[in-house]
């Protein structure tokens, strides 16, 4: 089977040059070529033979392979017919399919082939491959910025709400609010949101650990994709001033909280950062009949040390005597030597301050099963 | 002016300030100070302009004309009369609905960040997230967020209660093979802390919330966590509040 990537376009380049396909990357012909990364599709896609060979451009067959692996499908069509059919008749029969294939088929083949494709996608752009071209497209500010005023034009990626096609369509995920948003423009939303899946989101930012999720970058100015003109920042301290419960924190921040580090975690929630509805410039209260009501959904501690749940729940428990067990001190990065001698060291708290010192923690780190205690 | 400046292009988030209300000296209060040619601008806008003039001239009124309507604007939408006419239109969802997925269309309302003009673009605020929002079309957002003022919006659902939209206490939860994310599961959970604070400060002084499903919620994740607790201690809170969605 020889593709025709030479060929002047290919299918999927062509699909992912249609109006509302921009989001989409371009999966490798590798990728779709290789059995595995198909697993389960086939019975999730009608004509998925079919579809497939559209999608890797490869003429439908007429040689006898194909002829044989027909004949292994038709098996139960000829019993029912009969074995009056010759293998002159036979040959007849698949010339008019091809025939009625061409005619009919053809749109149901094209639906198909974009339901696989999409479903393809959706695993490849969780590979790493597809997830580094995806990060190209979100270098270039492909899938445009997230519309909240405070996530100050944060570009965001686009995801799926479920992974079963057919259900949600395509919404953006800004990892700035952690919040999910319907694209600006309307041609999106024929796009399938399963074909980028509910995983992708997450997975690229933990995957880029590195990238400042909160800054202001040159492209958001520029706004690429969706026509915005840059935004107007006025200053905008003067819609929210922090509210008094939470006044700068003095307690040291850890280099890496819950895996992440904390500039890259919700940057745009916080004080500072969320919405406080004022009249005359006096604040509405929270007990008016329609006062604000919301607040906790933009809120972030300004002392990222209130998230180290596991932490804070020994602290808590410290005089009952407990110790933090072995498996829940791999929360952040700590080889088991150091584990032990710690221990015997270090109360819990200054324990956990120095290994949160100047590390960086892979994801795995997160699940606190790296170093199996 | 007035119907002509309504219906251009980019002006669909404008109502139309009643003729008695511009020509009411009192409600114009201090723009002079705040428009070139006020008397000009005034007289293009209630549409008594007989000025023999050159091109430029007229551009530069027409031009302080306009800021002259949008400061107008801004306090003719807090009347009575303004506020009814925004609401029809915010009815209508004229001003665009919340991106947010979580909040279904809910419609939006124009708002500024500042009262003085030429500070901020108009923003869009949602009633259910109460967050504000930047315009998807470029022509909104060269509109002037002065033109709508910081209070309108909070005035309008302190007059009309029942515009407020139900709030919800369902989130994006941001997940991995089906699994939720540490970092964010903690934030959220710590916001949860926060709300639920707040809901307890709020039921002490005898307010309603104002949450969707909230009181059915709220008990049945009592039960479960009785039950749960009864059976063998398994810490299955986060779970519950989840299913509350």
């Amino acid at each position: 089977m020889s593709s025709s990537s030479n060929a002047a376009e290919s299918w999927i380049s062509a699909f992912c040059s249609l109006v509302g396909h921009e989001y989409f990357a371009e999966v490798s012909e590798e990728f779709i070529e290789d059995d595995f990364n198909l697993t389960g599709l086939q019975s999730q896609v009608p004509m998925y033979k079919e579809a497939l060979e559209m999608i890797l451009d490869v003429e439908p067959e007429e040689d006898e392979d194909d002829e044989e692996e027909e004949e292994e499908e038709d098996d139960d069509d000829d019993a029912v017919l009969g074995d009056a059919n010759g293998t002159g008749d036979r040959f007849t029969r698949a010339a008019m399919r091809r025939q009625m294939r061409m005619a009919s088929d053809l749109s149901v083949i094209e639906s198909s082939a974009e339901l696989l494709y999409g479903l393809i996608h959706q695993r490849y752009i969780t590979s790493r491959p597809g997830i580094q071209q995806m990060a190209e497209k979100y270098e270039l500010c492909n899938f445009g910025l997230c519309p909240r005023v405070f996530c100050n034009g944060c570009r965001v990626l686009p995801v799926g709400c479920s992974d079963t096609p057919g259900q949600e369509t395509v919404k953006l995920f800004c990892p700035s609010c952690l919040d999910v948003y319907t694209p600006p423009n309307s041609r999106f939303q024929s796009v399938d949101g399963a074909f980028f899946g509910t995983t992708f989101g997450c997975l690229f930012f933990m995957t880029f650990t590195e990238l400042d999720v909160g800054a202001r970058t040159a492209d958001s100015a520029a706004g690429a994709t969706n026509g915005d003109k840059p935004r107007q920042q006025g200053p905008s301290t003067t819609t929210t001033l922090p509210s008094p419960l939470q006044g700068p924190s003095t307690t040291p921040q850890p280099a890496v909280i819950n895996g992440v580090t904390p500039s890259n975690l919700a940057p745009g929630l916080g004080p500072g950062n969320f919405y406080e509805p004022r009249i005359y410039g006096f604040r509405v209260s929270e007990r008016a009949k329609s006062g604000p009501r919301m607040k906790w959904l933009r809120m972030r501690p300004t002392d990222v040390n209130e998230l180290d749940e596991c932490r804070r729940y020994y602290e808590e428990h410290e005089e009952d005597g407990l110790e933090v067990p072995v498996e829940d001190q791999n929360m952040v990065d700590m080889t088991v030597e150091q584990t032990v001698e710690r221990r015997k060291k270090a109360p819990i708290r200054r324990r956990r301050a120095n290994t949160a010192n100047g590390r960086t923690a892979s994801p795995m780190d997160t699940n606190g099963v790296v170093d199996g205690g | 002016m007035g119907e002509q400046f309504i219906s251009s292009r980019g002006n669909e988030y404008f109502c139309e300030i009643d003729e008695e209300y511009l020509t009411d000296r009192f409600n114009l209060t201090g723009l002079n100070t705040e428009v070139q040619y006020y008397q000009y601008a005034l007289d293009l806008v209630t549409d008594v302009f007989d000025l023999e003039c050159d091109d430029d001239m007229r551009e530069q009124i027409e031009k302080s004309a306009r800021h002259l309507y949008g400061l107008v604007h801004a306090r003719y939408i807090v009347t009575t009369r303004g506020l009814a006419k925004m609401i029809e239109k915010f009815k209508q969802g004229a001003f665009g609905k919340c991106p947010r997925v979580i909040c279904e269309q809910q419609p939006l309302l124009p708002m500024g960040q500042h009262d003085t003009p030429n500070v901020s673009a108009v923003k869009l605020y949602c009633a259910k997230c109460e967050d504000i929002y930047n315009p998807k079309s470029s022509r909104h957002a060269a509109i002037d967020g002065a033109y709508f003022g910081t209070s309108f919006h909070n005035i309008l659902f302190q007059v009309y209660p029942a515009m407020m939209p139900q709030r919800t206490q369902r989130r994006y939860e941001p997940r991995i093979y089906g699994f939720r994310v540490h970092a964010a599961a903690a934030l959220m959970r710590w916001q949860d802390e926060r709300r639920e604070e707040m809901k307890e400060r709020l039921r002490s002084a005898r307010v309603e919330t104002g949450f969707e499903i909230e009181d059915a919620g709220d008990e049945d994740i009592e039960e479960d966590e009785d039950d749960v607790e009864g059976e063998d201690g398994i810490d299955d809170m986060f779970e519950g509040q989840m299913q509350r969605v």
